[in-house]
């Protein structure tokens, strides 16, 4: 179980899903709060959810505004960030690059990518906590290699 | 988790602290943390990173709330950690606020890296800035931010204290020291603190508890015999047990006046700082940082007229707390005139000024950011006002751009509330009305017990209106309120000015935000409320105000009568900041000179309606809305009510020159 779970964590690195950041996390993770991670990463989706919707609607507006766009994604970007969230990260910043320019097809293709890595490491975080918790509470951050 | 701090290898720092503040052992551990981030991961996140690092922490999503939070718990925080980009408030808005009204250490966060907006926490005070996603290495020693504040109030507390007073400072050092880390571990450094104490004691013991000596409030007519004393003495010779036996006020200690004596100081060399730069001259922020923006001020009117002992020393305190509540405006507006933004800078230290304690802290704070500081004395003020209505000169202030924090969060605030306050308070006073025509040296003077609360910038207004030529909208301001005003404003002065003046303070502040955001509102609530800490920083404002329109209004003499009854202030400070963008700083300076302290609270009514109007019919075309502004005797409900009006009828003026009535004040010539 701790196996596969370690190899679960580095595939998702190795894949570039994740980054530091989750390490951080993990490394918070204690007796008292024996399920940190998987407490912050489910109000990050929570949360989250909320700034998908706003984006949407934003892009459904025309014109694109990219003032509010790009704060929009801002936060969105701020927030993957601090639970590690590398690919989706990535698209953020691409994003925010098509904002500042104008580019409302670039933005809207980023967002669908956006959204499908978003939904991609949802998906395999649940699984990767399903196993931890089956792993029991002896998962320790362990940096990937 | 490892904990990157051990608090144990602190024991052998601490002792060495302990001697010197009082710090218990186990700090950092214990230090109590404020964090503020609208998105609840990240919050989560830091929250749980800072249990780690033994912190108490305190998470708040809302920068309102976290005002409200740190008001209602002076000394209950070590420091805030804010994030920059916040639905409700500008995390540099709330930056300001904290800095002017608690000085306390900010940190700035975000995901956000790119230079200008780290420069912006730079410029706004923040003694750091961390790059999201927050790492917890980052975080383990924030706790050096906190140390060094208290050195660095102790430091400027002791430079600025003259040696008689050394030890008073010295008691009030540790008391300070001890206050601001004693709520980390309050167990062990009371205890400590208190043996500390106990050894340190002098005479001044009784005077001032050690651990935490209860706060002077610096009531409107305290601090005019303060003023009064100063001026006496001259204010070179100004040494503080000199002043405490011509104050003779019991129960005042030298502590207590050598430590409003440094903020005083601050504030008259912010206005001629601040003078000088609304005059034109070059901007003087950059250069002396914690100086620039009060030294304009100060040394504009400020000091001329304390000494030539023409300006009352209400009016100085309305001219400092105009000019402090400029500053606050300045950052807001736009600024047209760089010296305005002095003023700004200015007019954030000067409301530390009037906190007393973090005087230096502030002034350094805000200088650097000339708009961060208005927004401090906005938020101050707005402390004391908070209660009743949101600060909400914050958000004016801070809108400009400066520190956003408190006063993003302020203004937004208390819009609503102050606006629904201000408008009932002022109603009867309508302060506003006065200054009209007055053209800016009544407003000045009038206000600047007023306004100077507020705005700081109010007063400083006086140089920038000039450009503006609102007068009509001051005018229309003032209308109504003018003749409500006289009476109205002592009334709330009086005894139930405090109360008022909270609103009313609050309602400027919101007024200063609505105004035009940027004039920040008159710290000059404070004063009058004696509720809180703005106090001090009101009647900076308020001085600041009066000076500032002095030298040239003989008008507004009677205004600045107003100044003392700084109630009135608060209430102007909105006002002035809408109406008198382009008021001419000499017409408030010469009001502000003329008002004589003596009118305080009582004359002022009496004052007040003398001297709005006789300022109303010369000035208005000076002064535009500076003449609102300076009714102070209006009390802040006149003030309050003006502003309103000003804000609804669209002051667009005031906000044109709004970027400058901060800074104005700052050329307050002292």
């Amino acid at each position: 179980m701790q196996r596969q779970l370690a190899n679960m964590k580095q595939s998702l690195f190795d894949q570039g899903y994740l980054d530091e950041q989750f390490i951080q996390l993990e490394e918070l993770q204690d007796d008292a709060n024996p399920n940190f991670v998987e407490e912050v990463v489910t109000l990050y989706y929570r949360d989250s959810a909320r700034l998908i919707q706003n984006l949407e609607q934003a892009l459904e507006k025309n014109p694109l505004d990219f003032g509010k766009l790009d704060s929009y994604m801002h936060q969105f970007k701020g927030s993957s960030s601090s639970i590690g969230a590398k690919r989706v990260k990535i698209e953020c910043t691409q994003f925010r690059e098509y904002c500042r320019t104008g580019n409302a097809e670039g933005c809207k293709k980023t967002f669908q990518q956006l959204k499908k890595e978003y939904a991609t490491l949802k998906k395999k975080l649940e699984v990767y906590f399903q196993v931890a918790r089956q792993a029991g509470p002896v998962e320790k951050a362990c940096r990937p290699k | 988790m490892n904990l990157g701090v051990n608090p144990m290898s602190f024991t052998s720092s601490s002792a060495s602290w302990k001697s010197g503040d009082g710090v218990s052992d186990q700090f950092p551990a214990g230090l109590r943390v404020l964090v503020v981030d609208d998105d609840p991961t990240c919050l989560r996140i830091l929250e749980k990173m800072l249990r780690s690092c033994l912190y108490e922490v305190t998470k708040c999503s809302r920068a309102e709330v976290a005002l409200k939070l740190l008001r209602d718990n002076k000394d209950g925080f070590d420091i805030v950690i804010s994030d920059v980009h916040m639905p409700d408030m500008d995390g540099f808005k709330l930056l300001e606020h904290v800095g002017l009204e608690m000085d306390l250490p900010v940190i700035m966060m975000s995901a956000d890296d790119s230079k200008n907006v780290v420069m912006k926490g730079v410029t706004h005070g923040a003694c750091d800035y961390l790059i999201k996603p927050v790492r917890m290495e980052a975080l383990k020693n924030i706790w050096q931010h906190v140390v060094r504040k208290k050195k660095h109030e102790w430091k400027e507390k002791d430079f600025e204290q003259s040696g008689s007073v050394e030890e008073g400072e010295r008691q009030q050092k540790p008391s300070e020291d001890v206050d601001y880390s004693s709520s980390a571990n309050e167990g062990n450094w009371k205890s400590s603190k208190k043996r500390k104490d106990e050894e340190d004691e002098a005479e001044e013991r009784d005077d001032s508890s050690t651990l935490k000596k209860p706060r002077v409030v610096w009531s409107v007519e305290l601090h005019q015999q303060f003023v009064t004393a100063v001026n006496q003495l001259g204010i070179d010779k100004a040494v503080p047990k000199k002043i405490l036996e011509l104050m003779n006020v019991p129960g005042l200690t030298r502590e207590n006046v050598a430590s409003h004596l440094q903020k005083y100081r601050l504030y008259l060399r912010r206005l001629s700082g601040q003078h000088q730069n609304g005059l034109g001259n070059s901007f003087m922020g950059p250069s002396d940082p914690t100086f620039g923006p009060m030294t304009a001020l100060n040394g504009l009117d400020l000091q001329a007229l304390a000494s030539s002992g023409q300006l009352p020393p209400q009016s100085l305190a309305t001219i400092q707390a105009a000019a402090l509540g400029r500053a606050t405006n300045k950052s807001a507006i736009s600024v047209p005139l760089v010296d305005q933004r002095n003023i700004f800078s200015f007019e954030s230290p000067k409301i530390r000024f009037v906190d007393g304690q973090q005087q230096h802290n502030n002034s350094t704070k805000q200088v650097n950011l000339l708009h961060g500081i208005p927004t401090n004395m906005d938020s101050k003020q707005l402390a004391a006002l908070h209660q009743s209505a949101q600060p909400f000169s914050n958000m004016n202030r801070h809108v400009h751009s400066q520190s956003g924090q408190s006063n993003s969060l302020l203004t937004q605030m208390v819009q609503p509330q102050s606006r629904t306050q201000i408008l009932n308070e002022v109603g009867g006073s309508h302060v506003l009305n006065l200054p009209s025509s007055v053209g800016q040296p009544v407003l000045s003077q009038a206000i600047p017990s007023a306004v100077l609360g507020r705005n700081g910038i109010d007063n400083v207004h006086g140089p920038t209106y000039a450009s503006v030529s609102q007068p009509s909208t001051v005018v229309d301001f003032s209308r109504s309120q003018r003749a409500e005003l006289p009476g109205n404003s002592f009334s709330l002065v009086g005894n139930s000015g405090i109360p008022t003046l909270t609103s009313k303070g609050m309602l400027q502040e919101e007024f200063n935000s609505e105004i035009k955001g940027n004039r920040g509102f008159v710290p000059n609530y404070d004063v009058f409320n004696e509720l809180n800490h703005n106090r001090t920083e009101d009647w900076g404002l308020q001085s600041v105000g009066s000076n500032f329109e002095a030298p040239q209004h003989s008008n507004l003499q009677g205004r600045l009568d107003v100044a003392p009854s700084v109630l009135v202030q608060p209430g102007f400070s909105s006002d002035r900041h809408i109406g008198i963008p382009s008021v001419n700083k000499a017409p408030f300076s010469a009001a502000d000179r003329v008002v004589n302290t003596t009118n305080l609270s009582q004359p002022l009514t009496s004052s007040l309606p003398d001297n709005p109007l006789r300022i109303k019919a010369e000035r208005l075309p000076d002064m535009g809305f500076q003449n609102s502004l300076f009714p102070d005797q209006f009390v802040q409900d006149d003030l309050m009510s003006a502003l309103l009006k000003q804000q609804q009828e669209g002051i667009v003026q005031a906000e044109a020159d709004f970027g400058f009535d901060g800074y104005h004040l700052d050329n307050l010539p002292v």
